[in-house]
């Protein structure tokens, strides 16, 4: 059923493929001063980091690889045989409607799925080369490389600075206490968070608003320096700014993680990712970029949940 | 007599609200046309039938005892009840009632016969006077609250109205309750404290209560130095608590973070029943069970135990008090959302650094309300160690050695026949006080940090 294609991740890394036709068309392309020649080649040499999507895809190795994936909640069946190859530095988006199996998906890269006394994951998902569904993988140094931020901001009910640190000091990553709090700031920097709290860190996490907190949670998650950033639905419970404060965020951090978003916003997935998954029924219909997805989308139910007939 | 007559209060009640309804159907066409719906009529009637009748009915019982014995006593010949002090004035009354109820013993006086036939004679008027009063006021109030009903009476609002004040006339009966409580206390405590000097009581080290009742009994000189029987009661409490807490707090953590939902399932009921055993059970499993084989125990390891020891009863009222404990406890864990859970695993915690670094702490308020509220149990149980701990207050810390509790003493002290005017037992009421404050303290402290609790998510 799953007319996944992952081909092109299979190509050389460092060689950028060719540029995405329709680029200009896409809903969000804000810039048009990132043109690029022929082969599609490109570097990041003068460009600001965040002037355009294209700019940092100069990494197309496969980060995730997943084939065969199905999972039972129970007797039932969730996700039916997903292939999918996730490329470093990229990000992702898994669309799809409701009960389609795309958080499902996401939560098997980090086996949140472990969680759920239920569940039961088949198939392979290889992270960096390592089956992570074998006994051997350790489940906390698996999550230590792929964070996750959840739905609704969880920052847990203490101060902002021990959310942070929480990660680093289970994972033992800091050695003193001006370790730590290096690690805190420079995780709220990235988070483009440290400007809003640096005068209160020993204040609760929880006093902060929806958009702060989620900007909190991505920078606990990002403080214990994963490769690979799970963001499930990181933006439905925040208003409008906050979301764009969020998704700009995503886009920098591109630079540094290898990003999966789950995501209920069409508009959502085309202004952040450049790969989108579409999911319907439990079943991967079609994997692709971006902008051909939205564009030229290949299988009916792709174009009928993009037009808004089905969802 | 007074059952008939509620009886047909409640009838009457009953018949005035499907008067109620049936005049507020019919009043209107359409019942959307009606202001309130028809129940709301009829609950009104009924509310102004019953409640003022039995309210009068209720004051008129209350009071009808004194005024009779008023009448009675100025009825009584003059020169008869001359120069009686009340003491003599009651036995006169008690004598009139006793004739008039029938149990005549010896030959009474005949002005006592004469009284005792004006009192039953007073008694039945009285008490037909009440129903005849009883059932007017519900057929006034039947007819006037019925000629109100129409359609755009505000029927409900009156409803509700009487149902807030019904709540406050109930929520004031467990508050004047309290109050009633504190006064008793507070009164006869102050009275023990006018006989026995608070500083005496409340520092004093030696504590032998036992006075003499005649002048020629031997007995103690009467101590009240309360420091013992609160150290104690706090030795006990303590090793009580120190035993639930952790078996409390590990099973509840046991229960909500790792058991299967089929052992928890089996498992939380029988912790439940545990609460449900009465504190005599645990009296006898201590005293016949634990303290026996607590002393052998020492016997083989060379440690003299009492048979009577603060151990035994503090360990049995731990088991008693697990319960408190573990549920509360479980409560609070399981009520932290399972967003905390995920977003500490998916930062790669394992589940006992979760459970350490955020469930707990996150749960803190309301296991330590558990704790409290257990606590608080256990300063205040009196059964297993009237059976286990022993009676002679000992001031010592060894756990080993008998001691008695705050309970105990209220309980030896007023047992057998002592008039309420000596130390001896007024000083139950002191000990009393001293509980209640405390016990008090610990609920007011449990219900802070509760309320602090629900504040914390959301």
């Amino acid at each position: 059923m799953a007319d996944v294609t992952p081909s092109t991740s299979k190509k050389k890394s460092g060689k950028a493929k060719p540029a995405p036709k329709g680029k200009a068309k896409a809903p969000e392309a804000k810039t048009n001063g990132n043109s690029t020649d022929a082969t599609g080649l490109r570097t990041k040499t003068d460009r600001p980091l965040t002037s355009s999507r294209q700019d940092l895809a100069l990494d197309q190795s496969t980060k995730i690889s997943s084939s065969d994936v199905c999972v039972f909640y129970g007797d039932k069946q969730a996700l039916f045989d997903v292939n999918v190859d996730i490329l470093s530095n990229h990000v992702t988006a898994l669309i799809g409607p409701s009960g389609c199996g795309k958080s499902t998906y996401l939560r098997c890269l980090n086996r949140m799925n472990d969680v759920i006394d239920i569940a039961r994951v088949t198939g392979n998902i290889i992270v960096d080369g390592i089956d992570i569904y074998d006994p051997d993988v350790d489940v906390v140094e698996l999550r230590a490389r792929v964070g996750m931020v959840f739905q609704k901001p969880n920052p847990f009910p203490k101060s902002i600075y021990e959310n942070i640190a929480y990660g680093p000091r289970i994972h033992g990553l800091a050695s003193s206490k001006s370790d730590m709090d290096e690690i805190v700031e420079n995780s709220l920097k990235r988070a483009g968070l440290w400007k809003e709290v640096h005068d209160r860190l020993h204040e609760p996490g929880t006093g902060l608003s929806g958009g702060q907190q989620q900007r909190l949670c991505i920078a606990r998650a990002i403080a214990i320096s994963p490769s690979v950033i799970l963001m499930d639905e990181p933006c439905s419970a925040l208003d409008p700014i906050a979301t764009a404060i969020v998704e700009e965020l995503i886009e920098e951090l591109r630079q540094n993680y290898t990003i999966v978003i789950v995501t209920h916003s069409m508009q959502q997935a085309a202004r952040v990712s450049q790969r989108t998954a579409y999911f319907h029924l439990g079943y991967l219909v079609e994997y692709g970029e971006t902008d051909q997805i939205f564009q030229a989308p290949k299988d009916e139910r792709t174009q009928n949940y993009i037009t808004g007939r089905i969802g | 007599m007074v059952g008939y007559l509620f009886l047909a209060i409640a009838i009457i009640s009953l018949a005035g609200f499907y008067a109620g309804r049936s005049k507020a159907q019919t009043s209107v066409g359409k019942l959307s046309e009606l202001h309130s719906l028809p129940n709301f009529h009829g609950g009104f009637i009924a509310a102004w039938i019953g409640i003022p009748s039995i309210i009068v009915v209720l004051l008129w019982l209350l009071f009808q005892g004194t005024v009779i014995d008023n009448l009675l006593l100025s009825s009584l010949p003059a020169d008869k009840v001359e120069g009686m002090d009340q003491a003599q004035l009651s036995l006169v009354l008690s004598e009139v009632r006793s004739v008039a109820a029938g149990n005549i013993f010896g030959d009474p006086e005949p002005h006592i016969i004469a009284a005792a036939e004006r009192y039953n004679s007073w008694y039945s008027i009285s008490r037909w006077s009440m129903v005849a009063v009883a059932l007017a006021m519900c057929l006034i109030a039947l007819l006037f609250t019925r000629s109100k009903i129409s359609g755009r009476f505000r029927a409900r609002h009156r409803v509700e109205r009487i149902m807030d004040g019904i709540m406050v006339v109930c929520s004031v009966i467990a508050i004047l309750t309290t109050f009633g409580i504190v006064v008793s206390l507070l009164v006869e405590a102050l009275r023990f404290f006018d006989l026995v000097s608070p500083l005496e009581f409340f520092f004093g080290l030696n504590w032998e209560p036992q006075i003499a009742i005649r002048a020629d009994q031997v007995t103690g000189g009467g101590a009240f130095g309360a420091i013992p029987v609160f150290i104690g009661t706090l030795q006990i409490a303590f090793l009580a608590m120190s035993v639930a807490t952790p078996l409390g707090l590990f099973s509840a953590i046991y229960l909500t973070e790792y058991s299967g939902p089929r052992f928890r399932k089996a498992i939380k009921p029988v912790l439940e029943i545990l609460a449900g055993i009465p504190t005599v059970v645990y009296g006898f499993f201590a005293v016949l069970v634990v303290a026996p084989s607590m002393r052998e125990f020492g016997a083989t390891i060379g440690l003299d135990i009492a048979p009577n020891s603060a151990l035994a009863a503090g360990a049995v009222m731990g088991i008693m008090l697990i319960p408190f404990v573990s549920s509360l406890s479980d409560d609070a864990i399981s009520s932290v959302p399972d967003a905390m859970r995920h977003g500490s695993y998916g930062l790669g915690a394992t589940k006992g650094e979760t459970i350490i670094k955020v469930l707990l702490p996150a749960a803190l308020p309301g296991i330590m309300g558990g704790i409290l509220l257990a606590t608080s149990r256990a300063i205040g149980e009196t059964m297993i160690v009237v059976m286990a701990a022993g009676i002679i207050a000992t001031l010592t810390m060894n756990p080993l050695e008998p001691v008695t509790t705050v309970t105990v003493q209220i309980v030896t002290l007023l047992i057998g026949d002592t008039e309420f005017d000596n130390p001896k037992t007024l000083a139950a009421f002191a000990l009393g006080l001293v509980l209640f404050v405390v016990t008090l303290m610990l609920n007011i402290l449990a219900q802070r940090v509760v309320r602090k609790y629900r504040e914390r998510y959301e």
